[in-house]
């Protein structure tokens, strides 16, 4: 050995001299020859023992020394490139790790963009091109030979990850399209599969393989946010060739385990999300979740409970695979009392943004699928303790969409969890949301049939219409003429209008309010008691006179009135007529109104309509051009709509022959704009605003609005808002805005996202209606306040919506800065 | 079609004077060119009004219900006969040629309930009627003018389907065997072969009893109303097996009434919400809702030559004239003896 160690080292230093020294290419060609013997695979090559010490000892220096030399002279000493083909396959033969190693070093050491940077950029293409990273990841696949070993390997590790970004870095501009990560890193999955293969195919022989290598470079590049690009190739691979091989199945599970801790997050949400079902899974990771707590920790609480981005699809598959084995379902199990705490916590459904409520649900909604009756039958008591606070906690919202999530798991887990028991019917709905959570819930194998039974049915009627609908539209004219035929002229039957085809009503309708009032309170018969309440509106419009008299009572009535009969729209007539009747005579029954909404003996639904009615009456009040329409629409309140009678149209004719045969001298507008009116909500508004605001801190014992009523206190927040935006340009919109400010301040922290929107709509209305000057004057303090309070709220508010309406009344605060202090001169 | 549809139609013109509500109408001659059309009502008081449409007055009162409400109204078309069905149990055969308004014969009934009753009569001297027997589920068929009882039909023991409520008697044109047809209180219609005094076929095409029914023998296929919101339409096959095709939704609920026109293009239904509505018969598209009554119409009745008579609590009858007949259209429906001596009679 020592001979031949003795004569390797000293070919290795004449060579390295002449190539230092000399400029004389036939020189130089010819020791390269002389070196190149000592490489694998060469011609006529040297001993292998000193092949190996040459490798061992000698070729990094040698290859060193060879991009040292390099330079466009140096290269040009030879013609056709001879000396840099030579130069070339030095890297590209002999052992790849080193080579590796020295090209990253050089470039590594280059001070920017030149031609000897270009040139070893190159090369590390080619050797990137032929595959040699591959011959690099096998190499440390080997049991290790040197004690130096684990520094090598790190420092491989960060060269082979990190390539993209250290070449972008010292290339700039000039960077290959190879060393790009959106190319380098599929093709390092690749050359990693490659790797894989030949740790598989010497497992076969009986060697002995480590792939905790290629498990670090897999990690790391996860961790380097690559794994859409690096799974995306590896995983349909793997798939493929573990469906039928223990021995690949084995290697990938080997793969997957031996990633270090740090990067398993990084590298389990990567497949989750990359692999294409719970099967694919399953076989990727085997039991990897009992085996690594990290992997645990990731699969059954990260992906789950700290993130919501997944999608449902990635959480079928996760879920899926805990399910498929006996050793993970009873992780499956502990997850969905989890999953059920989570969804039923109270601070969660106060605290979490709905679309993480809404990733919880449907994790739950996939987990109750996959759990057997038995699974559940063993813990029913715990499920269905939390369900039915969650259902609670849930009902309790104030936000629709959390309540509907609500009614729909807990229809679907309450079926699962006791199917004997009765089953839980809630009104909702159908939407898309409630389709999409439902169509989870149905199992799996079922879950095409209600599509096709859907489908089914809409193709029979149309197929049993056609032949009708032809012969209906589709007789030739032809065939109409004489023949005695049953289809002789029936397309000359052309309907008349029957639009007056209503329900019959019968016509005891009170003639007069008194009547009505009447009626309304004393009457057994239904049918008149029913026609009372439709006429009243009708009636309170057209006889203001009459109503003023008698406006407190019928207030009194209306708002104790009860559906006794379901009379269809009854909450519209009811909800019309009372704020006909404030808008007939607004104070006295504003008065009263306000003073009922802290009463006693009213239910939560009574309260809400109280405030309703007041929003509506002060917005028909504060409509201008108010007076000269009511007459004649006789429904006041948005959102009916006026019956379509033929008059109009005969109207329209009328006018149109008038036009025609009418001669006009001048084009002026035909027709004035609206008159201007005072505001009629000026007059009334206090009567609307402040007793609102006068008992709010007060409980009573059926109703304690900073308890348990939150959801009326949203609504009053929410009505408050609305009076103070439509008594904009009234004298006492500065008080208002004042006490409302205040009262806003109280409340500011209040745990519900309804209530918060209420109060920062209420921000907003307070500064849209009182004037400016009168807003800094009178209320410096208390905007500067309500200023930091809304940064607050815009940055870290959980609710979307209370963030927007912050950033809205913020922006309504800048823009008001601007129109008092005009930007500053520069 | 897609211009705006015509405004609702008004009636042609209105009787009043029978002074107390319609429940039974019929018309009376009409054919082209051979006088004067009359149309008989019966009312609530017993009286049975005889019309002239031409002069719109009322020609002719005859009494003989003793203040019982008159429930159907039926002329023969040979002579000058009218079968009128009382509530005070009788059924008067009056003779109403040459101006008489005598009653010849009278049959006594035996059932309390509104049944109407039928009768089958061709050109020759004897006929067939069917009307409610003894047991409140049967129904009865007499040999006219002899009135020899014919047989009794009484539905299966396990049957139960309660009292008939309208009757109709028919012939098809292959099979001389008369067949009867009955609609009954649980919402059924049933095919009776009369002469084998048995049900040929059963259909419940209702939930509630069964006011009204027409059957257009040629297309065999018959619609029928009930107290409920829909019309039901339903056919007979070749091997008699009665069975529904489709209903039809209504706006409100309560037939009392329905009746096809003689050229079996629309049919009328008399409604309990005061309202006439008219069909297309073949699609049974709606073709018009006729609102000029205030109280519940009782019966519709078509004329040969296509007008339409409705009959109504508020004690008037409107006619009404809609897509109007093609006049050779209507001439083999009605005897060719029938409208022949009206004329006479209308004069006198």
């Amino acid at each position: 050995m020592d001979p031949a160690r003795s004569a390797v080292l000293l070919a290795v230093r004449e060579a390295l001299h002449n190539l230092s020294t000399s400029e004389d290419g036939g020189h130089i060609l010819s020791t390269l020859g002389a070196l190149k013997r000592y490489l694998q695979g060469a011609e006529n090559p040297a001993l292998p023992g000193e092949q190996e010490e040459f490798a061992r000892m000698h070729f990094s220096a040698v290859l060193r020394c060879l991009v040292g030399r390099l330079s466009s002279g140096w290269l040009g000493l030879l013609p056709d490139g001879q000396l840099e083909d030579l130069w070339a396959s030095f890297f590209l033969e002999g052992p790849a790790d080193q080579a590796f190693l020295v090209l990253m070093e050089s470039i590594e050491g280059a001070a920017g963009p030149s031609f000897h940077l270009m040139k070893v950029a190159q090369l590390l293409a080619r050797f990137l091109n032929t595959g040699r990273m591959a011959a690099v990841m096998e190499g440390q696949c080997r049991p290790p030979a040197e004690p130096a070993f684990p520094l090598l390997q790190e420092t491989l590790l960060t060269k082979v990850v990190g390539l993209p970004d250290h070449l972008g870095n010292r290339l700039q501009r000039e960077n290959l399209e190879a060393f790009l990560p959106q190319n380098y890193f599929p093709l390092l999955g690749e050359e990693i599969m490659r790797a894989l293969q030949a740790v598989v195919d010497s497992l076969r022989g009986g060697w002995d393989c480590s792939v905790s290598f290629l498990s670090r470079v897999l990690g790391k590049a996860c961790v380097h946010g690559r794994q859409k690009e690096i799974l995306g190739v590896l995983v349909p691979r793997l798939t493929a060739l573990s469906e039928g091989s223990c021995l690949w199945q084995r290697v990938c599970w080997r793969l997957v385990e031996s990633v270090p801790d740090r990067a398993m997050e990084a590298l389990l949400t990567g497949l989750v999300e990359v692999a294409a079902g719970p099967e694919v899974l399953s076989r990727l990771l085997g039991n990897l979740v009992v085996k690594s707590r990290k992997a645990r920790f990731v699969m059954t609480r990260k992906i789950l409970f700290l993130q919501h981005r997944h999608s449902t699809p990635t959480l079928q598959s996760l879920l899926g695979y805990l399910a498929m084995d006996s050793q993970r379902r009873p992780l499956l199990v502990q997850v969905l009392r989890e999953l059920l705490e989570t969804w039923g916590s109270s601070s969660a459904v106060r605290h979490t943004p709905l679309p993480q409520q809404r990733y919880v649900s449907t994790a739950l909604l996939i987990c109750l699928v996959h759990l057997g009756e038995a699974e559940l039958q063993d813990s029913r008591d715990e499920l269905l303790a939390s369900l039915m606070a969650g259902v609670k906690n849930r009902l309790d919202s104030s936000l629709p969409a959390v309540r509907r999530l609500g009614m729909i798991v807990a229809e679907v887990a309450s079926a699962r969890i006791h199917p004997e028991g009765p089953r839980l019917r809630f009104q909702y709905e159908e939407d898309e949301l409630s389709r999409e959570l439902l169509a989870l819930a149905a199992p799996l194998p079922v879950a095409d049939s209600p599509a096709e039974a859907e489908a089914s049915p809409s193709v029979a009627p149309v197929a049993a219409e056609t032949p009708a609908g032809s012969a209906d539209g589709g007789v030739p004219q032809a065939q109409l003429e004489g023949s005695g035929s049953d289809l002789d002229s029936d397309d000359e039957l052309v309907p008349y209008d029957m639009s007056g085809d209503q329900e019959l009503k019968s016509g005891k309708a009170p003639a007069y309010v008194r009547d009505c009032v009447e009626a309304l309170t004393s009457s057994e018969d239904w049918e008149r008691w029913e026609a009372a309440l439709r006429a009243l509106e009708g009636l309170i419009l057209r006889s203001p006179a009459a109503v003023r008299e008698v406006s407190v009572e019928l207030a009194k009535v209306l708002l104790h009135l009860e559906e006794k009969t379901s009379v269809v729209g009854f909450e519209g007539l009811r909800q019309r007529a009372l704020v006909a009747v404030v808008v007939t005579d607004p104070a006295p029954v504003a008065e009263y109104l306000t003073s009922q909404f802290y009463a006693v003996n009213f239910s939560l639904r009574q309260r809400m309509d109280i405030l309703d009615v007041l929003t509506l009456a002060a917005q028909e009040l504060s409509r201008p051009g108010r007076l000269p329409k009511a007459p004649q629409c006789g429904s006041p309140s948005p959102g009916s709509q006026p019956s379509s009678t033929p008059a109009p149209a005969w109207r329209a004719v009328v006018e149109e022959r008038i036009r025609n045969k009418t001669r006009r001298f001048s084009q002026g507008s035909a027709r004035r704009g609206p008159d201007a009116r005072p505001n009629e909500f000026n007059l009334v508004a206090g009567y609307f605003f402040f007793p609102l605001l006068r008992h709010f801190d007060r409980p009573l014992v059926t109703f304690d609005l900073l308890g348990e009523d939150q959801l009326v206190l949203g609504r009053l927040v929410h009505t408050l808002g609305a009076l103070m935006y439509l008594a904009v340009n009234t004298t006492v919109a500065v008080a208002m805005g004042k006490a409302l400010l205040e009262f806003v301040w109280t409340l500011r922290f209040h745990g519900d996202a309804y209530v918060r929107r209420g109060l920062l709509s209420a921000v907003s209305s307070v500064l849209l209606s009182v004037p400016a000057e009168r807003l800094l004057a009178d209320l410096p303090d208390e905007l500067l306040e309500a200023r930091s309070w809304l940064a607050d709220v815009a940055e870290q508010d959980p609710d979307e919506d209370c963030r927007l309406l912050a950033v809205r009344a913020l922006l309504l605060l800048e823009k008001l800065r601007h129109t008092l202090v005009p930007p500053a001169p520069p | 079609m897609a211009a705006s549809p015509l405004p609702p139609p008004d009636p042609q013109f209105v009787l009043r004077g029978t002074q107390s509500a319609v429940h039974a109408l019929h018309f009376f001659g009409g054919a082209q060119g051979q006088g004067c059309p009359l149309l008989l009502s019966g009312s609530l008081s017993g009286l049975v009004h005889i019309w002239s449409l031409q002069t719109r007055r009322a020609v002719a009162t005859l009494d003989g219900h003793g203040g019982q409400c008159v429930t159907w109204l039926q002329t023969l078309p040979q002579g000058h006969q009218l079968l009128s069905q009382g509530r005070d149990l009788k059924l008067h055969l009056w003779d109403l040629a040459e101006g008489r308004n005598a009653v010849v014969d009278s049959v006594a009934l035996e059932s309390m309930g509104f049944c109407r009753s039928s009768v089958l009569a061709g050109t020759q001297e004897r006929w067939m009627l069917a009307m409610p027997g003894r047991g409140s589920d049967e129904v009865q068929i007499l040999e006219m003018p002899s009135k020899t009882s014919v047989c009794t039909l009484k539905p299966e023991a396990d049957a139960k389907p309660g009292m008939p409520m309208c009757l109709e008697l028919w012939q098809a044109d292959s099979n001389p065997r008369p067949l009867l047809l009955a609609g009954y209180e649980d919402g059924s219609v049933a095919l009776w072969d009369v002469s084998e005094r048995k049900v040929c076929s059963r259909v419940a095409c209702h939930t509630e009893p069964v006011m009204g029914f027409d059957f257009d023998s040629q297309k065999a296929r018959g619609v029928s109303g009930s107290a409920e919101k829909a019309l039901a339409v339903w056919s007979l096959d070749e091997q008699q097996a009665l069975q529904v095709c489709r209903t039809h939704e209504l706006t409100n609920p309560g037939i009392a009434d329905v009746k096809i026109r003689p050229d079996r293009k629309i049919l009328a239904t008399a409604g309990w919400d005061h309202r006439v509505r008219v069909f297309h018969w073949r699609t049974m598209k709606p073709l018009a809702v006729l609102r000029f009554h205030s109280a519940t119409v009782h019966c519709v009745a078509f004329a040969a030559d296509g007008l339409l008579a409705a009959g109504s609590g508020d004690q008037r009858i409107s006619i009404w004239s809609l897509y109007p007949t093609h006049s050779d259209m209507s001439a083999p429906l009605l005897g060719p003896a029938e409208g022949r001596e009206v004329g006479a009679h209308a004069v006198a």
